[in-house]
């Protein structure tokens, strides 16, 4: 039994992995690295060890007001995507619709079209109706980025729970308006409270659709390509990015770790 | 529509697309009736069931409830609660807040609430489950709040889709007794949805046996079993042997039937009506046959045959027997009454007896 390929630990593949995982991080990690680093020049080697960069950071006006611009961004699309993907999945699993299929595609498809065809595209659409470029452009800009994450998470929580369930509630006297509060959203929460997690952190790190339809108010990663410029700015900008990454990543584990039992029978209820 | 008629299902149809789910079915459930619809998967009981919680609605026709057009009624607005196959227990709530569900819209006193709970934990035998989370609980004890649950809002109907479908032999049958001894106490219309017949049968007042989304036959288990309208409902029901006749004659329902392989006979029939040359089944339960070794004295109808397979079974033995002019075999079951070894060997000539009001007459 053991030694049937299908339960026998294959060495060139976990070699594979190992490499892969390397390619993947071991660049980012280089940005934490000369984060710290006592010089302006990111080069080997280093000439020792600050946390200069960091606290000139925190000095910045400029700085909290981008940090601040991607946390109204980020919520508000967040929250928005997180709805509407509430609603969207919801439809998807528990009604029959005529070209169900295709549309389920067109709300995914923004995860693999190219996002500056998005970008210029909704600059067209912006600038010829006449709407100013202002962080609520960039927010609808990242809605139709954040909504198809939404979904993405929110689905197999839908999926996992008996439509019975629903109709227990319907059954038991409560109508649409309570069931959903009652039953619904509490069963899908932790999708919800992952959902949510995962659109700001899209939002959050999102550069090139704020790059199209901003108008005077940077987000953080604009602010980030704005001081790119500026050689003596560069560790700065290390230290920026370090903590961006590292708030990503905290988030998205977070998020995912709450939404672990997704796809778990233990949602199911019944059986 | 009778004093009784407490359910009232008047020329219902019910189409998913171009299919017929439900082919014009007419009927009424009396008050305080365990009532089973029976029937394989697909033949249209689940769907009538959800129709009358109105999950579903009629294409056409209607169901009126205690005098009520249901039609326009939605769900959560109808006197009815339904008992889920897979029981759709809320698995974010404890046992307590699972049965309590219902009474939000009551707005009664938490005190009450809570004496109302307690109630339904001690009806269900669950009085200390009360904090218990609803997935640490096993298949029966679920099934048992999904009861509460629902009796708890003292509905006038109470629907359920096979309940008892997922739990194991044992459990089942320990369940449908207290189903059972918990309907008499509440005295509430029951509509049972099951496939299993001799689970309706154990239970209902009355079954109604579906095929094809239309209704074969209505009526007591016993009524059922003794006199079946139709070959599907016979060997729907147990177990029963057919042997194609022709009449011969007929005076009212009193017809002699020229039978394969048992020869001339006579029968009474609720079914029909038949005319002489009318191609029929004689049909005969497998308890209602007699074997014997020798030539039964006396008799009004036997037959010869033959033993060619049997299984003992303590209580009861089951033969097949075959017979000249007979296809397949003849199932006999006889109880073994008398002390002392079995009587019958393999390939023994046996004579078959009857009486002859054990026979059914079918059209066919």
């Amino acid at each position: 039994m053991s030694d049937s390929y299908i339960n026998k630990p294959n060495r060139p593949l976990q070699l594979y992995a190992i490499i892969f995982l390397i390619f993947l991080y071991v660049p980012v990690l280089f940005l934490p690295l000369f984060s710290f680093n006592d010089s302006i020049y990111v080069r080997f080697p280093m000439e020792g060890l600050t946390l200069q960069w960091y606290r000139e950071l925190m000095g910045r006006e400029a700085v909290w007001a981008a940090l601040m611009n991607s946390f109204k961004v980020g919520i508000t699309a967040s929250i928005v995507a997180t709805a509407l993907g509430i609603f969207g999945a919801k439809a998807i699993t528990r009604y029959r619709f005529h070209g169900k299929a295709p549309i389920v595609t067109f709300i995914m498809l923004p995860l693999v079209v190219p996002l500056i065809i998005f970008g210029v595209a909704l600059l067209v659409l912006m600038t010829s109706i006449g709407i100013p470029l202002s962080l609520y452009t960039v927010t609808i800009g990242h809605l139709i980025i954040c909504i198809p994450f939404a979904i993405a998470v929110l689905l197999p929580r839908f999926e996992g729970f008996d439509a019975s369930i629903e109709e227990a509630s319907a059954d038991l006297g409560e109508n649409a308006w309570w069931t959903f509060w009652r039953v619904t959203l509490p069963m899908i929460f932790p999708g919800v409270v992952a959902s949510l997690l995962l659109c700001f952190t899209v939002s959050f790190d999102e550069f090139i659709l704020a790059f199209f339809l901003n108008g005077t108010e940077a987000t953080l990663p604009m602010y980030i390509w704005g001081q790119l410029r500026f050689p003596q700015e560069f560790p700065s900008v290390l230290a920026l990015s370090s903590m961006i990454i590292a708030a990503s990543f905290i988030i998205v584990f977070f998020g995912q770790w709450i939404n672990r039992d997704a796809s778990i029978s233990s949602i199911e209820g019944g059986k | 529509m009778s004093h009784d008629d407490f359910i009232s299902i008047r020329d219902v149809q019910k189409y998913f697309g171009s299919f017929q789910a439900i082919e014009n079915i007419t009927m009424d459930i009396g008050h305080g009736e365990f009532f089973s619809l029976l029937g394989a998967s697909g033949c249209g009981k689940t769907t009538l069931l959800r129709m009358l919680a109105g999950f579903e609605s009629p294409t056409s026709g209607e169901i009126f409830i205690d005098g009520q057009p249901m039609s326009e009624v939605p769900p959560h607005m109808r006197p009815v609660n339904m008992v889920f196959q897979s029981y759709a227990i809320f698995p974010h709530l404890n046992v307590r807040d699972n049965i309590a569900y219902g009474l939000r819209k009551r707005k009664l006193p938490k005190p009450e609430v809570n004496r109302m709970v307690d109630e339904m934990l001690e009806l269900i035998s669950l009085p200390d489950y009360g904090d218990r989370k609803a997935t640490q609980l096993s298949g029966g004890q679920r099934q048992r709040i999904a009861l509460a649950r629902a009796l708890i809002l003292k509905p006038k109907v109470l629907l359920l889709d096979e309940p008892l479908g997922a739990l194991d032999k044992q459990l089942r049958e320990q369940m449908q007794l207290e189903l059972r001894a918990l309907q008499r106490a509440v005295g509430i219309t029951f509509v049972f949805v099951t496939h299993d017949q001799e689970e309706a049968m154990t239970l209902s007042d009355r079954i109604a046996v579906m095929a094809n989304g239309r209704v074969m036959q209505l009526d007591s288990p016993g009524g059922l079993y003794e006199s079946p309208n139709s070959r599907d409902v016979a060997s729907f029901i147990g177990t029963m042997n057919f042997f194609d006749g022709v009449v011969k004659e007929h005076q009212g329902a009193n017809l002699t039937i020229d039978a394969q392989g048992i020869g001339t006979v006579a029968a009474n029939t609720r079914n029909g009506p038949f005319q002489a040359g009318d191609k029929v089944q004689v049909a005969i339960r497998p308890e209602k046959l007699k074997l014997t070794t020798e030539r039964p004295e006396g008799a009004t109808y036997s037959a010869q045959g033959k033993v060619e397979n049997m299984a003992y079974l303590g209580e009861r033995s089951h033969f097949q027997v075959g017979m000249d002019g007979v296809d397949g075999h003849i199932a006999v079951s006889s109880q073994n009454d008398r002390p002392g070894a079995q009587p019958f060997a393999m390939d023994t000539p046996v004579w078959l007896q009857w009486e002859n009001d054990a026979l059914v007459v079918l059209g066919r």
